[in-house]
């Protein structure tokens, strides 16, 4: 059966029955992640309207900021294709610089989130203050400490790809990154809607 | 094995990027000043969001690819059938199924949020 | 320094219960015992080679397996004590609060500690070995789940000496479980040990559904699978689904409890109903988690007892799938009570209701595959025909439960504890000592005795029935569940109740005992096809070689073995040999949820120190990993052939 021999034509990452192994379990695993997200978005809309004494979130969500930060997240899921495009064109280089790129983007959606979070707790909004703030620091919470996570993990990943190039292992390691970061965009694309959009417009 | 570009220019991931921004700015633009009552703007904003994520797993992610496509395709729908059930089930069943129109009971707080809900 | 003291009789460990006492000096016992016996014979370094950086999944399956009997026991205990109490309740056996706390640990162990990693290990003995696999698909991975259960395994037992037991119910609802009402650590340990034992469950999930999807041998389509694959197969994406929904609840609460959040709280505004919400949108899928894979055994053992081949694979198969579907939409019959409208509570009635129709289609199967089979009574197939009845009467009374209206009757009564043991033990339980029983020669080289085996049996089965069958009638006399009081009228039934129970226990006893029995006296097995089996596990000899198969067979059908037997095929073709490459070993898992525990244990007692402490600890297995480029090894063709040749005794 050709599913578990190694080939060797097609994309490196690929080319083992290992690497394929791998990277269909990461799969499995971002599907357990949209359950996982799933219950906070449900946590989240049912504490929907429960602010007690705190400020509303239609007095807080500032739709500039907002839009930066989605637009922050968008463009560094793109620029994380390309990195993965470059990859399977050989190049190393041009993955590297790509894949710089995007953590440059990821650490500035990073740093406006933090900014975010300081300001609603300084304008009396934080996990404490209500129901409603915290299923919305919980959700939103999450999702930026995958951001970190993703940061990270492509971090170790850079020194590696250095130390050994571009190998079977290395690029299926790049690859799941890479779903993980564009998956990461995913959720972002929800919390954006049901979350901030939502939340201005009721 | 299917991965049709490995050379040459990344035309798919241009494509979805250009798409996504814009998706992100019309419904930005539906949700704020398009005027539409509540419900509309919910469900169209959702749907664009979900048109997003497709482009997302399907143009960036490469879902479809090796024999495993069909398999990770059919983990996403699993996926998005328990989110949707998760959260739609939920917000139902925590609404204690009172209906605004002809609600049998339940204490006012649980009232004030419905009116929050709906508007 | 005086106040450390303090501190450490006041609060740190449990103080004035004499059967604590009693527990933790034969806690201590025990591990002086261990750790003098292993000393002594020198055995420390064994155990760290053989077993806690393993990761065959044959040793960690049976590593799985001894830890749930040892957790059955604690769980036993537990109900055992209950039983006192409710029989003489003038002795004031247990006050309330340490009944409370009594049935709080035995639910959660009997569920998470117990059912699920006995089944789970029987999963990882045996699912390899039915697809033709060297191992699973990712046999590092497999190592972090099971020492994750390990270890929350233990965080959640040291509860009772260090800190005190939860007890919330094994559903832990709020806002009993919160922080207003329950300060101190004792829900934290819940919530943290179930926590991490529960990361563990999902890694396995994610691994066995790659395993059997990827990693068949050839010929082996997937309507060729084994019935207990598939039932594995199909619990794997249950898990899957479900297990991020616990983890998501257990850290609300979790936060609520840490850091003052508002999820499950009377005040600021939240909602404790939103708990068993959540609760049972993981809580409903996982019944079904303990209950398919002992589905998939019963099938097993059924077909090769009655010496027929399964009546209605296909059907077996679909219906798997649909409980599958539907033990997603069924949750809220959990909390009909709660007043949701008239049309939440009708849809999740009838979506409980048709899910019964599927497991009937699988009693249809089990008895059409009987039918006219010459059955052969050994102790496995005895769990199996014990099985059906007494699942049915579960079932069947699961069905009076779900219709909403009848339900506010039942509800909490004991109705409902008769109906879930019903189907958990007649079910479950019952599942885990005939696939015991009937892997046993696979997995140790030898049977279980067969007479203790009955005897086991007979006693277990005829005292799960005395024990619980009262218990409904209990239900409609309207005594509660989870009171540590009783009426007079009550006694009766109760006492009945008590002497199953006392049954039950003898039951358990034989069977631990039978496994030293058999371990001294019973014969040998000098090949690998103990009962005339019919799938792939029965093809490799006994002892299984760590790389299960020399060369993996071309399957040609169902029943692979059944037709290998036939054309006198085996697992080892001389010519066909070639070197096996085989992962290597780790200590990193052990290491790594080592300090899981030491973080989750910092977390219990909101010492934040060291719960980042245990997280660095966690994060830099992480890295070493990462960095780790171990590609495993080879195992020689001159080494394969000499192993194979001493366990064939030199045929072929
Ligand atoms: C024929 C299929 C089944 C039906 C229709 C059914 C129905 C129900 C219903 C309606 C309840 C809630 C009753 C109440 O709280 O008042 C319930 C409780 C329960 N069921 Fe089932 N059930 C079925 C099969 C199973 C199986 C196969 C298992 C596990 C192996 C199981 C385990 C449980 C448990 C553990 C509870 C109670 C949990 C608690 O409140 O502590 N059930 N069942
Ligand atoms: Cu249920």
């Amino acid at each position: 059966m050709s599913a578990d021999t190694d080939l060797t034509t097609g994309p490196l990452e690929y080319r083992s029955h290992e690497g394929r192994m791998n990277i269909l379990g990461f799969w499995i695993f971002i599907g357990a992640e949209v359950a996982l997200f799933s219950t906070l978005f449900a946590t989240y809309a049912v504490m929907f309207g429960r602010t007690g004494d705190s400020p509303v979130p239609a007095e807080l969500f500032e739709l500039p900021m907002v839009l930066i930060m989605t637009f922050l997240l968008l463009t560094s899921s793109f620029t994380c294709g390309i990195a993965i495009h470059e990859m399977r064109r050989g190049s190393l280089k041009g993955l590297l610089t790509w894949l710089a790129i995007t953590l440059v983007l990821g650490l500035g959606f990073l740093g406006f989130e933090i900014y975010e979070f300081v300001h609603y707790i300084h304008e009396g909004a934080s996990l404490q203050s209500s129901a409603f703030w915290s299923g919305f620091f919980l959700l939103t919470g999450t999702h930026g400490l995958h951001v970190l996570l993703g940061i990270s993990w492509a971090t170790l990943l850079i020194v590696q790809l250095r130390q050994r190039g571009l190998t079977p292992v290395t690029s299926r390691k790049m690859f799941i990154v890479g779903l993980y970061w564009h998956f990461l965009d995913v959720i972002w694309i929800f919390i954006f809607t049901s979350v901030y959009l939502i939340g201005m417009v009721v | 094995m299917s991965s049709e570009h490995s050379e040459g220019f990344p035309k798919k991931h241009i494509v979805g990027f250009i798409a996504s921004i814009v998706l992100t700015i019309v419904a930005a633009w539906a949700a704020l000043s398009s005027g539409l009552p509540t419900p509309w703007i919910i469900t169209a904003i959702m749907v664009l969001a979900v048109i997003q994520a497709c482009i997302q797993l399907f143009m960036f992610m490469h879902m479809t690819e090796t024999d495993s496509g069909g398999i990770q395709v059919g983990n996403m729908l699993q996926a998005f059938f328990v989110a949707a059930v998760v959260v739609a089930g939920s917000i139902w069943t925590m609404s204690f199924g009172y209906s605004h129109n002809h609600d049998g009971g339940g204490n006012d707080a649980e009232m004030e949020n419905h009116e929050d809900m709906d508007h | 320094m005086e106040n450390f003291i303090n501190f450490l009789v006041d609060d740190f460990f449990v103080t004035g219960e004499p059967l604590i006492y009693g527990a933790m000096v034969s806690m201590a016992l025990v591990s002086i015992a261990i750790v003098f016996v292993l000393t002594y014979f020198k055995k420390w370094g064994y155990l760290w080679r053989e077993w806690l950086t393993t990761v065959d999944h044959k040793k960690i399956g049976i590593m799985y397996i001894i830890a749930a009997i040892a957790m059955l026991f604690r769980g036993g205990v537990d109900g055992l004590m209950m039983r006192i109490q409710l029989t003489l309740p003038g002795m004031e056996f247990l006050d309330s609060q340490h009944y409370n706390e009594v049935f709080t640990t035995h639910g959660t162990i009997m569920i998470i500690f117990m059912a699920m990693p006995f089944l789970i290990g029987l999963m990882n003995y045996i699912i390899p070995l039915q697809i033709g696999a060297r191992d699973v698909a990712f046999p590092f991975l497999n190592a972090v789940s099971f020492w994750s259960f390990a270890f929350g395994a233990l965080l959640f037992n040291i509860s009772f000496v260090i800190g005190g037991s939860p007890d919330a119910g094994w559903t832990n609802y709020a806002p009993m479980a919160g922080e207003n009402l329950n300060p101190g650590p004792s829900q934290n340990y819940y919530l943290m040990g179930l926590q991490v034992a529960g990361i563990g469950t999902l890694a396995t999930g994610i691994n066995f559904l790659v395993t059997i999807l990827k990693m068949r041998a050839p010929g082996m389509k997937m309507m060729r699978l084994p019935i207990f694959t598939w039932s594995s197969l199909i619990t794997s994406i249950i898990i899957v689904f479900a297990f991020p929904i616990l983890t998501v609840a257990l850290a609300l609460m979790t936060v609520d409890r840490i850091f003052g959040s508002h999820f499950f709280t009377l005040t600021g505004e939240g909602m404790p109903m939103m708990w068993a919400n959540l609760f049972w949108l993981w809580g409903h899928p996982e019944v079904y988690i303990v209950i398919l894979p002992a589905f998939g055994i019963f099938s097993e053992v059924i077909s090769t007892f009655a010496r027929k081949q399964l009546f209605g694979y296909k059907a077996m198969v679909i219906s798997m799938v649909i409980i599958a579907g539907l033990s997603f939409v069924v949750w809220v019959h959990h909390f009909f009570t709660m007043g949701s409208g008239a049309a939440v509570n009708s849809f999740f009635s009838v979506t409980t209701m048709l899910i019964a129709v599927p497991t009937g289609v699988k009693i249809f199967n089990w008895l059409g595959t009987m039918y006219k089979g010459r059955i052969r009574f050994d102790t496995p197939m005895l769990w199996s025909l014990a099985f059906i009845p007494c699942f049915v009467i579960g079932g069947v009374t699961g069905v009076m439960l779900a219709m909403a209206a009848a339900d506010y009757q039942y509800h909490n009564t004991y109705f409902l504890v008769a109906h879930f043991h019903y189907v958990l033990i007649a079910g479950t339980v019952f599942g885990c000592f005939a696939g015991l029983t009937f892997w046993y020669p696979k997995m140790f080289g030898h049977k279980m005795n067969e007479k203790l085996g009955k005897i086991s049996f007979w006693f277990f089965m005829i005292g799960f029935n005395v024990c619980f069958l009262p218990m409904y009638f209990l239900g409609f006399a309207g005594m509660p569940r989870r009171t540590y009081t009783i009426e007079p009228e009550w006694m009766p039934l109760s006492v009945t109740a008590s002497v199953g129970a006392a049954l039950m226990a003898i039951g358990f006893a034989v069977f631990v005992y039978n496994i030293y029995y058999s371990f001294r006296y019973s014969p040998r097995e000098t090949q690998g096809d103990a009962w005339d089996g019919r799938a792939l596990e029965w093809a490799t000899t006994t002892p299984v070689p760590y790389y299960n198969f020399a060369t993996v067979p071309k399957i040609e059908g169902p029943e692979a073995y059944w037709i290998m037997k036939s054309k006198g095929e085996t697992t080892y073709d001389k010519e066909k040999v070639e070197p096996i490459h085989m992962p290597s070993d780790s200590g990193i898992p052990f290491i790594m949820m080592a300090f899981m525990f030491v973080g989750s244990f910092g977390l219990v007692w909101e010492w934040i120190w060291m719960a980042i402490a245990g997280l660095i600890g966690v994060l830099v297995c992480m890295f070493i990993r990462s960095f780790d480029y171990d590609d495993g090894f080879h195992v020689s063709v001159e080494e394969i052939k000499e192993t194979e040749e001493k366990a064939r005794g030199g045929e072929k």
